[in-house]
């Protein structure tokens, strides 16, 4: 009896502070959703948003952070579908995670002005079309690629180095540019074989790329977008070096796996939010470079790198942070690095 | 046995449209216990596939418009099987209509709307029926087997546009940026296709149905594709029962060789086929940029503009029972399992991979149930000529 | 010049690239040969890609840092075992509910492209999972033989075991009873089944095998090329696969001579970028495909496919 009216005091207790604890928060609930071409476990440019949000998530509590996604949305009618149906089902926030979906996102945008849209990775965001409401992201990835090709001229023995993309545009040829720069940079002798393989998905190829530049002698290879893992195999049974990006690549081969450039988005949703809780949409351009640490070169612990090649590493990340390394894009999209005269003392 | 009871053809005729219905269901039932497996709720899951088909007016547009472009292949598939080759190229020749629609568009910016969407539309269908009357050609006069050339000739059109896209064609606005976005400029907003919803609203108004504040089609993003691929369907229908040229392609699909004895000209028929249904599918791809897309983009490859409707045109074709009539309600099923499985992962957030070995499910099952529709079919006929010669002896007996 | 692009790395690396289309374009030779077309080949390269990693991954002992013998004995048991799985399934569809041959490929694909996927999401969370995969092996005596030793005698045994399936097929083809009898059926099944041959029974027999042979093609790359699984991962190779049946008029020399011919510009291509010679990506990436139709142009037989490709088969009463 004793008992059964505890559980009554217990259960009624529950029921009146339950739905006023529910109903407090979910004035301050976020609610986030994603879409996204690959799939959210592709070890690049989709995981690393969702781990960004995961961090979020993980930051700000479950009941005060929600997400949701849309993966594998190669078509991008079916994105746009995907982005309509999220805002107006209310989300508060709408991220479309490819450049692909632009045009889409500028049809969209302006029939929901209250809800906040994120686009990346670019710097567009629509203003000169007169929408306010869609925020914009990149990532300066020729930042760390620089500084990684420097790290590579360095540890270069044969003096060939080979970089795997998959297609010549957008953030893949910010990568394979920034990196060749840093390498040339370093030792304008060294060799740099450089291979768009025109896909995505085929890791065979990928793999074999890399045993075309393993046969020229090259010792060091990295490479961008989720096919690569075919490729730093093939760099594990040759013994040669590999530099990871977009994501911590480290577990792919410990071994031979020098450092990765790490994509953390969370720098620039994070103010995104805070815009979208004030009620604020402002619709601004986020970039990730060294300085907001977005970009992060994570070193692999395991891999016993010289000590003067990682002081190096340091300093060029400092010159780039203080501005005295930059990087300009011409109309061509030819790449060049700029060197600001040391200050006077 | 009980005469007549059991076999009355309305029944019968119901029970054989049933069938694919009850393999759907069946194939959503496995797919129901792998969304058990992955944690979500089913009926919340299939209530979510619904809806996304179906469940409002902007659900049923974008079913429409997902099954245009599969009837405008599948209309041409019927062509090409019915005439005796396999077409597989409808994913390179969707492509290379959208790539010659976006260059008129963009070189004749200030013509005349109505003008340039026909040119758009044209060019589309001539570049489809080129990169189809290719593999015709290689196989009528070069002995090349057109399975082999069409699956070839959709990567040599899909590396060519990505080529195009980042060089050529590239939206001017991209120049100069630091991750340039490989694709072209927006077809300027007139030569949208014009959207259908207003005239539908209209329509209902007109006939009395539409109720107080009118029935927000107007709002949906249905497009008038959806009526061009319809009109074709029929036109297609008509030109494969009812002229000379349908009856030729069918005979030299039926019989190669009694075709050339009847004096048909087979290899210019076999190429015609294939221009035919290269044609079509390069039409999908001209009403999917002008209605859809709006521009080229080379990310993504060629699914992310074709949406896959290559391929799954052939499956809309085949349920259709490569009859164009029958590809209508066949795509627009088609369409709707597609759209609708999207809304299914976003309603439950399961893997999107669960949607597609669903789907793949769902083909196996209405294919693998279509025997039985069959055997019942034939049976009837047995039944029928054993009916009529018993019908004959009693009348025969004295 | 052109003693710069072909080496003797870039050959030997074509080699390799060959090796999951003879392995599936093999098994779609029997399957067609007996008159039953399966577009489904890439859905379950991945199934056998996906399962055999996962063996490989499961029985490897903890802490091993080479290859183990065992764990990849058992990759190659269970790629079989699912190939085997798949292919009866396959035959039930094809065979006994006797379904378009075009529509059920198209399922089955999209079914072991999504399943595969989800098992990897299931059992490993969708990270990327490396396995040590087959170790290349040096045939005694062969390798030392300069150029082609290095050519075609430096590879893993998945790699030997795809250019010996090509004169078994041939043999087992031409030369035995049961050639004799899936031709038969191939061509004329009315005829064959006539005769007492159970055509049914063929057509299980060679769509089975087809499938196990299609899942070793997935494991091929999955242990032995890339030794890691990832979503999609054969990008289109089943369907390239396909394609090289017709390319080798259902011959297994023919198809051999196709995967290799198709393989051999890939691997050039990649060299010739590798180079730096100054060609547009996209049309180096294109020549595999092109010159394929071109070849086939110039060294097409007239041979008429079997009788009876995709029409099913009902025995009349």
């Amino acid at each position: 009896m004793k008992k059964l009216s505890l559980l009554i005091v217990v259960l009624l207790v529950v029921a009146i502070a339950v739905p006023s604890l529910s109903a407090a928060r979910a004035q301050e609930k976020i609610r986030v959703a994603v879409v996204m071409p690959s799939t959210k476990s592709d070890l690049a440019f989709s995981q690393s948003i969702v781990d960004a949000l995961l961090a979020i998530q993980e930051e700000r509590g479950e009941d005060a952070f929600e997400f949701v996604y849309s993966e594998n949305m190669f078509v991008v009618e079916d994105a746009a579908t995907a982005l309509r149906d999220y805002a107006s089902q209310g989300y508060d926030l709408v991220i479309a995670h490819g450049s692909q979906y632009g045009s889409s996102l500028a049809d969209i945008a302006p029939d929901f002005p209250d809800t906040a849209f994120a686009w990346g990775t670019t710097v567009d965001t629509f203003r000169d079309q007169g929408i306010t409401n869609v925020y914009a992201y990149e990532a300066r990835s020729e930042q760390g690629a620089f500084v990684q090709g420097v790290m590579a001229a360095m540890l270069t023995k044969s003096k060939v180095i080979g970089i795997i993309g998959p297609i010549e545009t957008g953030d893949a040829k910010l990568y394979v540019d920034g990196f060749k720069a840093g390498v040339l940079w370093q030792d304008p002798e060294i060799e740099v074989l450089v291979n768009y393989i025109q896909s995505f998905s085929d890791l065979a190829l990928a793999a074999a790329a890399a045993d075309a530049m393993l046969a020229e002698n090259a010792d060091i290879l990295t490479g961008t977008a989720q096919m690569v893992p075919g490729a730093v195999n093939k760099a594990k049974e040759a013994g040669a070096l590999w530099f990871g990006t977009q994501a911590n690549q480290t577990s792919l081969a410990p071994e031979i796996v020098v450092s990765s450039q790490v994509y953390d988005w969370t720098v620039a949703l994070n103010p995104i939010i805070e815009d979208v809780l004030a009620g604020e949409i402002e619709g601004e351009a986020y970039s990730l470079t060294l300085e907001n640490e977005g970009l992060r070169i994570e070193f692999n612990e395991d891999f016993e790198l010289a000590e003067e090649v990682k002081a190096t590493a340091e300093e060029v990340i400092q010159a780039i942070i203080d501005g005295t390394i930059s990087f300009e894009i011409d109309e061509e999209g030819v790449l060049t690095v700029v060197e600001a005269e040391a200050e006077a003392e | 046995m009980p005469p007549n009871l059991f076999h009355s053809p309305r029944l019968d005729r119901a029970i054989d449209a049933l069938m694919p219905l009850i393999a759907v269901l069946l194939a959503l039932l496995v797919g129901g216990l792998m969304i058990v497996l992955m944690n979500a709720n089913p009926i919340t899951a299939y209530r979510g596939l619904w809806d996304g088909a179906f469940g409002s007016k902007n659900a049923v547009a974008d079913t429409l418009v997902k099954a245009t472009p599969l009837l405008l292949v599948g209309i041409g598939i019927c062509i090409s099987f019915r005439g005796g080759v396999v077409n597989i190229g409808g994913e390179g020749q969707m492509i290379a209509g959208g790539l010659v629609a976006v260059a008129i568009g963009l070189g004749y910016k200030d013509a005349d709307p109505t003008l340039v969407i026909i040119a758009c539309l044209v060019g589309s269908f001539v570049a489809g029926a080129v990169w189809g009357g290719i593999a015709g050609v290689l196989k009528a006069y070069f002995n090349v087997n057109e399975i082999l050339s069409t699956i070839m000739l959709n990567q040599i059109a899909t590396f060519g546009m990505m080529y195009l896209v980042r060089s050529e064609f590239i939206d001017p606005r991209q120049k100069g940026a630091a991750a340039p976005i490989p694709e072209t400029e927006r077809l300027p907003r007139q030569f949208d296709l014009p959207r259908i919803g207003g005239a539908l609203d209209d329509l209902y108004r007109w006939l009395g149905l539409s109720g107080e504040g009118g029935t927000q089609w107007g709002t949906t993003l249905l497009h008038n594709g959806i009526i061009i691929a319809l009109v074709l369907a029929v036109l297609v229908y008509v030109l494969l029962w009812r002229t000379t040229v349908g009856y030729r392609i069918r005979a030299v699909g039926k019989n190669p060789r009694a075709s050339r004895y009847a004096g048909i000209p087979v290899r210019r028929y076999m190429v015609l086929s294939l221009v035919l249904s290269g044609g079509l599918a390069g039409l999908a791809g001209g009403i999917q940029l002008l209605g859809v897309r709006h521009r080229m983009n080379a990310e993504g490859g060629a699914i992310a503009f074709t949406g896959n409707a290559g391929f799954n045109g052939i499956v809309a074709a085949l349920f259709g029972g490569l009859h164009p009539l029958g590809t209508i309600p066949a795509s627009i099923l088609f369409g709707a399992l597609l759209v609708g499985g999207n809304k299914l992962q976003r309603t439950v957030q399961v893997p999107s991979a669960l949607i597609t070995a669903l789907i793949g499910l769902v083909i196996v099952f209405v294919v693998g149930s279509d025997i039985f529709v069959r055997r019942r079919s034939r049976r009837r006929v047995t039944v029928s000529v054993a009916e009529a010669t018993e019908a004959a002896e009693v009348r025969a007996s004295p | 010049m052109i003693g710069d692009l072909i080496t003797a790395s870039v050959l030997a690396s074509g080699i390799r690239l060959a090796t999951p289309y003879l392995y599936a374009a093999l098994g779609e030779t029997f399957g067609q040969r007996s008159g039953v077309l399966n577009l489904g080949v890439e859905g379950v390269m991945l199934m056998g890609a996906f399962t055999s990693l996962w063996a490989v991954h499961e029985f490897t002992p903890a802490g091993a840092t080479g290859y183990d013998a065992g764990a990849l004995a058992m990759g190659v048991l269970v790629a079989i075992l699912v190939g085997l799985i798949m292919g009866l399934a396959t035959a039930v569809i094809n065979v006994t509910l006797q379904a378009e041959q075009g529509i059920s490929g198209i399922g089955i694909y999209l079914f072991g492209l999504g399943m595969s996927d989800l098992l990897f999401q299931k059992v490993f969370g969708g990270n990327v999972v490396t396995v040590n995969g087959f170790p290349k092996v040096y045939l005694p005596v062969l390798s030392d033989i300069p150029v082609l030793g290095e050519i075609f005698f430096r590879q893993n045994l998945l790699v030997y075991f795809a250019f010996a399936l090509v004169p078994v097929t041939w043999f087992v083809l031409n030369k035995t009873t049961l050639g004799l009898k899936i031709r038969a059926v191939g061509q004329n099944p009315e005829a064959a089944d006539a005769m007492g041959i159970s055509v049914a029974r063929v057509r299980y027999f060679t769509v089975t095998l087809g499938g196990v042979l299609a899942s070793l093609a997935g494991a091929s790359l999955s242990i032995s090329l890339v030794n890691v699984f990832q979503q999609n991962m054969t990008a289109g190779q089943g369907f390239i696969a396909v394609a090289l049946v017709y390319f080798g008029s259902w011959r297994a020399r023919g198809v051999m001579f196709g995967a290799l011919l198709f393989s051999l510009v890939n691997a050039l291509q990649l060299q010739v970028r590798t180079k730096g010679i100054d060609v547009p990506d996209e049309y180096a990436a294109m020549a595999p495909y092109v010159l394929t139709i071109i070849a086939l142009v110039f060294a097409s037989q007239r041979i008429d496919q079997p009788a009876a490709l995709t029409k099913p088969f009902e025995r009349g009463e």
